[in-house]
């Protein structure tokens, strides 16, 4: 059984307008305009057990508001949503206990309690039996490294360290499934590293069912192997980040370090798209010319010291598909 | 249960934190205290008519008054106030609870942190040096306590509708200029209703105000005896289940705005 199953989802908001200038404010009172933004455009997808699904698109592309209808804090407009066979807007309590979800740019803990504390909290509200709560903190608590935090008001934790307790708090009911909202905003490279290596763990040793969001495409990359893209509302793909790619583009990317600074190079079936001292980044079609025989023409022809091939950076990739939209 | 209890615990020793505000609070309350009795006492000595309450039962009555300020519902859930403002507030919806008992758990830690830091140390003071007198008999005694734990309960529902409308006006600066004033007269707080004239009197006994201050302060004095307070019970019970069920009505409309500006 899928754990969510989102069906043709419509959701609209009405904004309300006013027109710029004091003019403008005084004809709002009188006869207000609204304007009507599709947040969510006829979505459909599914989530199997054990997902680890990356949810991305531009800001305001309606990712947030399809947490928010899972989380059954929003009423869509028309569409079908279950999570774990709830509907979660009418079962809303029953469906937050077994949800978690994480924000990177807000904290669920309490601002001015000690973080062992905000625990103990959560373990009331969710009403966590005492052993399993034992268990599942002590074992966050080792994963995460919060020991040394346990007694540390929430408002003194760096960022990186209020992320670290912000999961384990969303994890002490154990849920079935997470919501990562942003996970790595703003952290250092090393705490970013660990958030991954823990939803990984999560997902593949737990069999956690995990909706990614973000703006880090290097958090999709190392943590994802299915992407959903999501513009306008719309779903503009969905499947894997390889086949994500072959959608926009097949293109390659050829990195050539000469051995002469004052050389240059041309080929036929391949475009120096960028120069950097003596290394030449070049772009060329795998269809038209494979990468093997590319390499073999051109070190016959240049004197070449070093050479690799790469996908175009995924962050192009996405830009290339939101772009490609109508605006 | 025990989420909720948990809930008003944590929020309570949050707000205990607030130590300076309460020792200021106390110096505010002393002086206030002092300057209400003497315009009461100027305004007893000038006058010889009879008056409704001795000028000894007024004396308590304002302190009283004072101790238990911080009880009434005249301001709003600061803290609610910046989730509603940040949009953040749809995130309180993702607590396995129902969300207005939720905050009302919040208005009884926010009525009850500040008053008891407030008021052991003002009656203290005031029955010790500034006159306050103790209930005449222990059954005017409990019949306050259980009076003032009404109008706990129905000052919490008042503060809910206070702060359930903040989802409307987001600052609720125009609420939380408005209703104090309310509450402080109609309550019985600045001016005992029984010096109120009849045609007055009338109104504000039956409206809900006279729940919060009213009612427990009389039969403090045992100028209401013990005997004739069921009915007044039943009218703040009465109240307070009204206050509920609007607010929960008005809470479940708001919800619906409080999600469009999370976006």
């Amino acid at each position: 059984m899928s754990h969510v199953i989102v069906e043709d989802l419509v959701k609209t908001f009405r904004i309300a307008e006013r027109e710029p200038g004091i003019w403008g404010a005084l004809r709002g009172l009188a006869q207000r305009r609204f304007r009507t933004v599709r947040a969510l455009d006829r979505v459909s997808f599914k989530l199997e057990p054990g997902e680890l699904v990356g949810y991305i698109g531009p800001n305001g592309a309606g990712k947030s508001t399809t947490v928010k209808v899972l989380a059954g804090i929003l009423v869509p407009d028309s569409g079908r949503c279950e999570v774990l066979g709830r509907v979660p807007w009418r079962e809303r309590t029953t469906n937050v206990q077994q949800i978690g979800v994480v924000f990177g740019q807000r904290t669920q803990l309490w601002w001015d309690l000690p973080v062992g504390e905000s625990f103990d909290l959560l373990r009331d509200i969710y009403r966590v039996p005492a052993a399993d709560y034992r268990k599942k903190r002590d074992e966050l608590i080792g994963l995460l490294t919060l020991e040394p935090l346990l007694d540390v008001p929430v408002r003194q934790l760096s960022l990186g360290q209020r992320m670290r307790c912000d999961l384990a708090a969303a994890l002490l009911h154990s849920p079935a499934i997470l919501y990562l909202d942003e996970p790595t905003i703003g952290l250092d490279a090393i705490s970013k590293l660990a958030v991954r290596d823990f939803v990984r763990r999560l997902n593949r040793q737990e069999g956690v069912t995990v909706i990614l969001t973000t703006h880090d495409m290097d958090d999709i990359e190392a943590l994802c192997s299915r992407v959903l893209v999501i513009s306008q509302g719309r779903i503009l793909s969905d499947g894997s980040l390889a086949g994500l790619r072959a959608q926009v583009t097949t293109e390659r990317r050829l990195i050539v370090d000469l051995v002469d600074e004052a050389d240059w190079m041309e080929d036929p079936d391949a475009e120096v798209i960028r120069r950097d001292g003596r290394r030449l980044y070049l772009r060329f079609d795998p269809e038209r010319i494979p990468a093997a025989q590319l390499i073999a023409r051109l070190t016959s022809r240049y004197a070449i010291q070093d050479l690799y091939v790469e996908n175009p950076p995924i962050e192009e990739i996405i830009a290339r598909l939101y772009r490609g939209l109508p605006a | 249960m025990r989420a909720y209890r948990a809930l008003i615990s944590a929020r309570f020793r949050m707000l205990l934190q607030y130590r300076a505000a309460a020792i200021g609070g106390i110096g505010t309350q002393l002086f206030f205290g002092l300057a209400m009795i003497m315009a009461y006492e100027a305004f007893y000595r000038s006058s010889s008519a009879a008056q409704p309450m001795s000028y000894r039962d007024i004396v308590t009555y304002v302190w009283l008054g004072q101790a238990f300020l911080a009880m009434l519902p005249w301001n709003v859930d600061t803290d609610l106030r910046a989730l509603i403002r940040s949009g953040a507030v749809a995130y309180e919806m993702l607590r396995p609870m129902d969300l207005y008992w939720a905050w009302y758990c919040r208005a009884l830690a926010l009525r009850i942190a500040p008053t008891l830091l407030r008021a052991i140390p003002v009656v203290t003071l005031a029955m010790l040096f500034l006159g306050m007198h103790l209930p005449p008999t222990p059954a005017s005694a409990a019949a306050w306590a259980l009076g003032m734990l009404g109008s706990l309960f129905l000052g919490c529902a008042f503060t809910m509708l206070m702060n359930i409308s903040l989802l409307w006006t987001i600052s609720g600066e125009g609420i939380t200029t408005l209703i104090p004033a309310l509450v402080l007269v109609c309550s019985g707080m600045n001016i005992p209703l029984p010096l109120f004239p009849a045609w007055a009197q009338r109104i504000l006994y039956w409206l809900p105000f006279r729940g919060l201050i009213d009612v427990p302060f009389r039969l403090y004095l045992g100028e209401i005896p013990p005997g004739e307070a069921g009915p007044l019970f039943l009218q703040q019970m009465a109240w307070t289940a009204a206050l509920i069920l609007a607010g929960r009505w008005l809470l479940s409309r708001g919800k619906r705005r409080l999600i469009v500006q999370g976006g």
